[in-house]
C-alpha cells in the first residue's frame, strides 16, 4: 500500500523497515494525518517478522514530536482525541511480539521520544547533533503518547524526572548512561547495529534495586514530595502545573500501567485546554515568528570582528566562535583580551563538553590587539564604550580599512544610529544589533534600524542573528529601543519603593510571585546600577521617565551591584545576601505598582511602533527581559486579565502616586 | 627571458619566547603555532588557499599532535586542500623548514610557504621505561584475580624511574656526551674561560633589554592563555643579570670541574616562529611586502663531540661560494646554544690551524665582529625552543637587516648529532 509520509519495506532478513519522511516538512513530525497512516500500517503489518524498524529518512534527525499547532486553542474533547490516537499507536507497537527498534540520528523529541521509548531498543548514532528530549512541559503540557510510563519504566524516576521536568536535551553519553538508549554507534554503522539487533532475543530488562525500591508504592509518595519540592523552586504551581500534575501521575497510578497511562491521557488533554500552556505554545510560535521573519540564506559572514573586548564584546566574540564562525576580537589593552579569552574558554568548555571541540573553537576565537580582523571581516560588531565621540572616532578609523560590502553593527543602546552614521561614507552599512546580558543566556537580540540603514543590510544583520542562534527582533531606532524602554519604568519603580523603605526581598518577591524570573531590584544590581542609570538617564531626555534620586545616589557612593559586590543588596561570591526574615505586608499593591509601569509602557512603544505589531512587542519582551511567559506577553497579558480592569487599577494609583501612572495614550490601541 | 627564481621573506612573526618552569607551560606546541601564525596570516589579504604548502620544524611535537605541520596548518584555518608537512633537524628544524621553502620555492615547485618552528620543551613527555611497559603487558595479559595480583607483587620501585624524553634529547646516543658536555669540549679546544663565557652571557641578557626597551622586537606577538594572563616578552630575561652572580651558579654537565652552567646556556623554552616566504611572482600578483631575500644555504657536518661547532663548518661554504669575505657581512645571528660555542665558533675562524685543517681553507677568515654579532640578544637570554629558534634567528636577522638598512646578513646554528646549518641573507639596500 502506498503512504504519503511512510514508506514500508520488508527486507530479505525479514525486518520489516519503516521509513518516516513526512511530506512538506522539513522536518519529521507526528501530525494526525502521519499518525493515522502509522496505525493504519501497524494494523497491517505482521509481527511474524524479525524486527520492525523505525527509522527517519531526514537528515536533521529522527522526529520532533506531535504537530504543536494542532493543539492551538484545543478544547478538552478535541485534545483527548487526538491524544488517544496517539496512545493507540504507541499502544500497538509495544505490544507487537517481534523486536522493534528506532534508529536515532539528530534530534528525538517529544513524541518521537515517546515513539522510541515504545519499542524494544533504542539504537543511536554518536553525532554531537543526537539529543534525546521529552521538552513537553515546556509547552505546559508533558509527555501525552505514554511516555511518562514508559520513560520512568525505562530509566527509573529520578533520571525521567530529570528529562521530564527540566525538558532538557540529553547527550548520547547520558542516555546511553541512563540506560534510555540500548547502544550509541558511529552514524556509518547506524543499519549495521539495527540489523544485528534484530536477530537479538529480547529479554524483559529487570529495573535496578534502586529503581525497584523507588518505584514502589511506599517510598513513592515520600520521593514525590522532594521532586514537588525542588520543582517548586524553578516553576510555582500556581503559575505551572503541568510538573505536579505528572509527579502526581506517577505517584497514584505507576503500580497500573494501563491506569496511569489512560489518566496521562486526560491530564495532558486538561493541561492543553488550560491557559498556562496555550500561552506558551504561543510563545513558542512567537519564537518560530521571530525565526522566519530573517533568511539565513541572505548572509554568511566567513569573518567575524569584535571591537572592544569588555564584558559584552568579549562574550559576543566568545559567543560567534561558540557558533562555528572565525572571530577576531579587538582591544587596545592586552590585559581585558585575557579576560575575554579566559571567559570564552570557561563557556566554550562548559558548552561543549569535550576537549577537542573546546580546542577548535579557542582556534577559531583571536584576541587580535592590534585589530588586523577589521580588514578580514564581513561583519564588524562594534561594542565599545558609550561615548558618541569616541565611537565617530573610532569609525572613522576603520571604514577606509573595512572590506567593500562588510557591514557594521553597533551594540550602542543609547545613541541614534542617525548620529553615529554621519561619519561614514556609506552610512547606509551602519545597523545596530542589541545584545542583551549575559549574551550566553539571552535568546533575543533587538536588529536597529536606523533612518539611514539600508534595507539590505538589514535583513543581512537578522540573517546573521539566526546564524548565532539568537533570535532577531526588528526595532525602531527610538531611545531604549524596545527591551530597554519597557523595563526601565518597571526597575525604577522598584527603586522608588526601595527608597520608600520597602525591603529589596519583598519588592523582589511580589515581582516572582508574578512570575518573573528575577525580581527587578536584582535585576538591576546583575544589570549594573550605573549602566541603570545611563539607561534611565537617557531615556529621561526623550521619555517622561524620571531617574530616581536614589539610583544616582547609589551610583555615586559606589554601589554599582553585583560587579563590585554592593548594590542594593550585599554580594557574596556573586551571590546576593538576601535577608530571609525581610518581610512586608501590603504586597498586592507592590506587585501592581511594578506590572501596571511595565504594562503602560508597552502600550506606549505600541503607539511609537517601535516593533511592528504588538505580538512581536510580546515576543521581545518574553525573551528579551524573561517576562513570565506563562502569561503570554504583556499586552497578551492586557487581554487576559482585562483592559478596563487594569486601567481602572492605572487610575486608582494615579491618584495616590501621581503622575507616573498617568495612562499613555496606547492603551487605546490594545 | 628566465623566471626570477628570487625567494622572498615576506613578513614572519613569533610567540614571546616562555622559559619552561618546570611543569607542563600554559600551551602546547600546536597551540604556539597557532598563536604565533593568526595575526601573521591576518596581516596580509592573499586568500589563504594561494599557500603552496606548509612547512614546520619540530623536535618534540606532542602525542598527539604526530604531523605538528599538518596540525597547525589545520589549526590556523588554512584550507585543507593546502598540504603540510613536519621536519626535523634536531635544534635547526626551524631552519630546515625555511630551507625546505626557500628551495621549493626557487625551483619554481611552490608560490608562497609558510614555514616555521616550534617546540614546547616543557611538554615533552615523561615515559614509562621498558620494565614497567613489560610489566603494564603482563598485566593487561592476566585474566584472573589471582594471575593480576601475582603480576602486581612483581612490581618494584625501578619500575617506576621515568625516562625524561627531554634530558634523552638532549643527548647524543653515538657519543653518549649531553649537549652541555660537547660544549665543555670545546671549551677545551679553544681554551675558553668560565668567565669569557659569563660575560657573554650577561651581554646577551643586556642586549636583548636593550632590544625590548626600543622596541627592536616587533615580530614578537602578544599571546594569550586560557586562564586570564598575556605574554608579550620574552620571559627569560633577567635584567639584573651580572657576572658576579653568574660566576656562583655550578657547572650542570661536568658537575664538579666544568665550565658550562644554567647561566651560560641556553635556556629551556617554549615558542614558535613563522616566516611567510613568497616567489617573486607571487608577490607581484598578491602584491606583498618584501623584507629580505634567502641567497643561498649551507649545511654541514663535523664530529658529534663538537657539535657546537657546526656554524663555523656551515657558514664558511656558504662565505666561500658568495664569494665573501668577513667583512662584507652586515649582521651575524649565531644561535647561542652555550655561550662557549658561539665564543668557539669565533675563536675557530681566527685560528690558521682551524681553518686549515678542519675548514679547508688556505687561511684564517678573520673575526666576526662582536657588535655585529647577536645584536638583540639570543639563546642564553631570550630561550632556545629547539624546533623553533632556526626560523627565530632567519627572522630576526632579516628585520635586523631592515632596520639598519643593511644588506647582507648569516643566520647559523649548531645541530645536536654534529651539524651545522647556515643561510645567506641579503636585503636591497635603500
Amino acid at each position: 500500500m502506498q503512504y504519503n509520509h511512510w514508506s514500508v519495506h520488508t527486507d530479505e532478513e525479514n525486518i520489516c523497515w519503516l521509513l518516516f519522511d513526512h511530506k512538506k516538512a522539513s522536518t519529521n513530525i507526528l501530525s494526525t494525518e502521519a499518525l493515522t497512516e502509522l496505525n493504519d500500517i501497524l494494523d497491517h503489518i505482521t509481527d511474524n517478522c524479525k524486527a520492525i524498524i523505525f527509522k527517519s529518512l531526514k537528515k536533521n534527525g529522527f522526529i520532533a514530536g506531535a504537530n504543536i499547532k494542532e493543539f492551538v486553542g484545543r478544547d478538552y474533547d478535541a485534545a483527548l482525541a487526538l491524544i488517544k490516537l496517539g496512545h493507540e499507536v504507541m499502544n500497538k507497537i509495544a505490544a507487537m511480539k517481534c523486536n522493534t527498534i528506532s534508529l536515532i540520528h539528530g534530534f528525538s523529541m517529544g513524541g518521537g521520544t515517546e515513539l522510541a521509548l515504545a519499542c524494544k531498543y533504542i539504537i543511536c548514532s554518536d553525532d554531537a547533533s543526537t539529543k534525546l528530549a521529552l521538552p513537553e512541559v515546556k509547552l505546559g503540557i508533558h509527555p501525552g503518547f505514554g511516555g511518562s510510563y514508559r520513560c520512568i519504566k525505562r530509566i527509573g524516576p529520578l533520571a525521567a524526572f530529570d528529562m521530564m521536568l527540566t525538558g532538557r536535551a540529553i547527550n548520547t553519553r547520558t542516555a546511553k548512561k541512563t540506560g534510555l538508549v540500548d547502544e550509541v554507534t558511529a552514524h556509518r554503522q547506524l543499519e549495521r547495529a539495527a540489523i544485528a539487533y534484530a536477530s537479538k532475543k529480547y529479554v524483559q530488562p529487570k529495573p535496578s534495586l534502586l529503581n525497584q525500591l523507588l518505584n514502589n508504592a511506599l517510598i513513592r509518595g515520600f520521593i514525590a514530595s522532594r521532586i514537588r519540592k525542588k520543582v517548586a523552586h524553578k516553576a510555582p504551581k500556581k503559575h505551572y502545573p503541568a510538573p505536579y500534575k505528572l509527579i502526581s501521575l506517577w505517584q497514584q497510578y505507576y503500580d497500573s500501567p494501563q491506569k496511569m497511562l489512560t489518566m496521562e491521557a486526560q491530564s495532558v488533554a486538561e493541561l492543553v485546554a488550560d491557559k498556562t500552556a496555550q500561552n506558551l505554545v504561543r510563545v513558542y510560535f512567537l519564537q518560530e515568528q521571530l525565526k522566519s521573519a530573517a533568511d539565513k540564506k541572505l548572509f554568511k559572514p566567513s569573518h567575524v570582528h569584535v571591537i572592544g573586548g569588555g564584558i559584552m564584546g568579549g562574550d559576543i566574540a566568545a559567543w560567534c566562535a561558540l557558533k562555528g564562525f572565525q572571530v577576531s576580537v579587538q582591544d587596545q589593552d592586552p590585559a581585558i583580551l585575557a579576560k575575554t579569552i579566559q571567559r570564552a574558554y570557561g563557556l566554550f568548555k562548559k558548552r561543549l563538553k569535550s576537549e577537542r571541540l573546546t580546542r577548535n573553537a579557542m582556534d577559531r576565537l583571536t584576541a587580535d590587539h592590534k585589530g588586523y580582523g577589521v580588514e578580514h571581516a564581513d561583519i564588524i560588531i562594534e561594542a565599545i564604550f558609550e561615548n558618541s565621540d569616541i565611537k565617530k572616532e573610532l569609525y572613522q578609523r576603520i571604514e577606509p580599512r573595512m572590506k567593500k560590502d562588510a557591514i557594521l553593527v553597533t551594540n550602542t543602546s543609547s545613541i541614534p544610529l542617525e548620529t553615529l552614521s554621519t561619519c561614514l561614507k556609506k552610512p547606509g552599512r551602519l545597523v545596530g544589533l542589541h545584545f542583551f546580558n549575559p549574551v550566553a543566556l539571552m535568546p533575543l537580540v533587538e536588529i536597529v534600524h536606523g533612518e539611514q540603514s539600508d534595507k539590505k543590510t538589514l535583513a543581512k544583520v537578522s540573517a546573521f542573528a539566526l546564524h548565532i542562534d539568537k533570535l532577531p527582533l526588528a526595532v525602531k531606532s527610538s531611545p531604549g529601543f524596545l527591551v530597554n524602554r519597557i523595563l526601565m519604568p518597571y526597575l525604577l519603580e522598584a527603586v522608588v519603593m526601595y527608597a520608600e523603605g520597602i525591603p529589596a526581598e519583598a519588592i523582589d518577591k511580589a515581582a516572582l510571585d508574578f512570575g518573573m524570573p528575577m525580581g527587578p531590584i536584582e535585576l538591576a544590581d546583575t544589570v549594573g546600577l550605573d549602566v541603570c542609570l545611563s539607561v534611565a538617564q537617557n531615556l529621561s531626555q526623550r521619555y517622561a521617565t524620571a531617574v530616581p534620586a536614589q539610583l544616582e545616589h547609589m551610583v555615586k557612593t559606589g554601589h554599582l551591584g553585583k560587579k563590585n559586590g554592593k548594590g542594593f543588596y550585599p554580594y557574596k561570591n556573586g551571590k546576593p545576601q538576601k535577608d530571609k526574615t525581610a518581610s512586608y505586608k501590603s504586597c498586592e499593591n507592590l506587585q501592581q505598582r511594578l506590572i501596571l509601569m511595565l504594562l503602560n509602557e508597552a502600550t506606549a512603544c505600541l503607539r511609537d511602533q517601535v516593533v511592528e505589531n504588538a505580538e512581536l512587542l510580546d515576543a521581545g519582551v518574553i525573551f528579551g527581559t524573561g517576562f513570565a511567559p506563562f502569561r503570554g506577553g504583556p499586552i497578551q497579558y492586557i487581554h487576559d486579565t482585562g483592559k478596563q480592569e487594569l486601567q481602572h487599577s492605572m487610575d486608582n494609583l494615579q491618584t495616590v502616586f501621581g503622575e507616573r501612572f498617568t495612562q499613555d495614550n496606547g492603551w487605546n490601541l490594545v | 627571458m628566465s623566471k626570477d627564481k628570487t625567494v622572498y621573506i615576506v613578513d614572519g612573526s613569533r610567540t614571546p619566547y616562555l622559559k619552561a618552569r618546570g611543569k607542563p607551560g600554559n600551551f602546547t606546541a600546536g597551540d604556539l603555532a597557532v598563536a604565533a601564525g593568526k595575526p601573521l596570516l591576518m596581516r596580509h589579504h592573499f586568500a589563504l588557499e594561494a599557500i603552496s604548502e606548509v612547512i614546520l620544524g619540530c623536535v618534540m611535537p606532542g602525542a598527539d599532535e604526530a604531523n605538528i605541520g599538518r596540525v597547525a596548518a589545520l589549526k590556523l584555518g588554512i584550507p585543507e586542500s593546502v598540504p603540510a608537512w613536519t621536519v626535523q633537524r634536531n635544534c635547526a628544524s626551524g631552519m630546515q623548514a625555511v630551507d625546505c621553502a626557500f628551495r621549493n620555492i626557487r625551483s619554481g615547485l611552490s608560490d608562497i610557504v609558510l614555514a616555521g618552528g616550534v617546540e614546547s620543551m616543557s611538554h615533552a613527555p615523561v615515559l614509562y621505561n621498558d620494565m614497567m611497559v613489560n610489566w603494564l603487558s603482563h598485566f593487561m595479559m592476566s585474566k584472573t584475580v589471582a594471575q593480576k595480583l601475582k603480576t602486581i607483587t612483581r612490581l618494584r620501585p625501578s619500575h617506576f624511574k621515568p625516562v625524561i624524553a627531554l634530558i634523552k634529547g638532549l643527548s647524543d646516543p653515538i657519543v653518549g656526551l649531553s649537549m652541555g658536555q660537547t660544549a665543555e669540549n670545546i671549551a677545551q679546544r679553544f681554551n675558553i674561560s668560565r668567565q669569557q663565557m659569563d660575560e657573554f652571557a650577561v651581554q646577551s641578557h643586556q642586549r636583548l633589554a636593550f632590544a625590548i626597551d626600543n622596541h627592536h622586537l616587533d615580530e614578537v606577538e602578544t599571546i594569550y592563555d586560557n586562564h586570564g594572563h598575556f605574554y608579550d616578552q620574552d620571559d627569560g630575561l633577567r635584567r639584573d643579570s651580572n657576572e658576579k652572580a653568574l660566576a656562583n651558579l655550578r657547572p650542570v654537565f661536568d658537575k664538579k670541574f666544568g665550565l658550562v652552567t644554567a647561566g651560560n646556556s641556553a635556556q629551556i623554552t617554549d615558542g614558535a616562529c613563522w616566516i611567510l616566504l613568497a616567489s617573486a611572482q607571487a608577490v607581484k600578483k598578491h602584491k606583498l611586502p618584501v623584507l629580505a631575500k634567502i641567497s643561498d644555504s649551507e649545511w654541514a657536518g663535523l664530529d658529534p663531540a663538537v657539535m657546537g661547532m657546526g656554524p663555523a663548518h656551515a657558514m664558511a661554504p656558504l662565505l666561500q661560494r658568495n664569494q665573501l669575505t668577513v667583512n662584507d657581512v652586515d649582521y651575524w645571528e649565531i644561535n647561542e646554544a652555550f655561550a662557549a660555542q658561539v665564543l668557539g665558533c669565533r675563536a675557530a675562524w681566527m685560528d690558521e690551524d682551524y681553518c686549515k685543517h678542519q675548514l679547508g681553507l688556505d687561511s684564517s677568515l678573520g673575526e666576526i665582529p662582536a657588535d655585529k654579532l647577536n645584536v638583540d640578544g639570543g639563546g642564553v637570554s631570550l630561550g632556545h625552543p629547539v624546533g623553533s629558534s632556526g626560523a627565530r634567528i632567519i627572522l630576526h636577522l632579516a628585520k635586523t637587516l631592515e632596520r639598519n638598512n643593511a644588506a647582507k646578513g648569516i643566520a647559523s646554528l649548531c645541530i645536536g648529532g654534529g651539524q651545522g646549518g647556515a643561510m645567506l641573507i641579503e636585503r636591497e639596500a635603500n
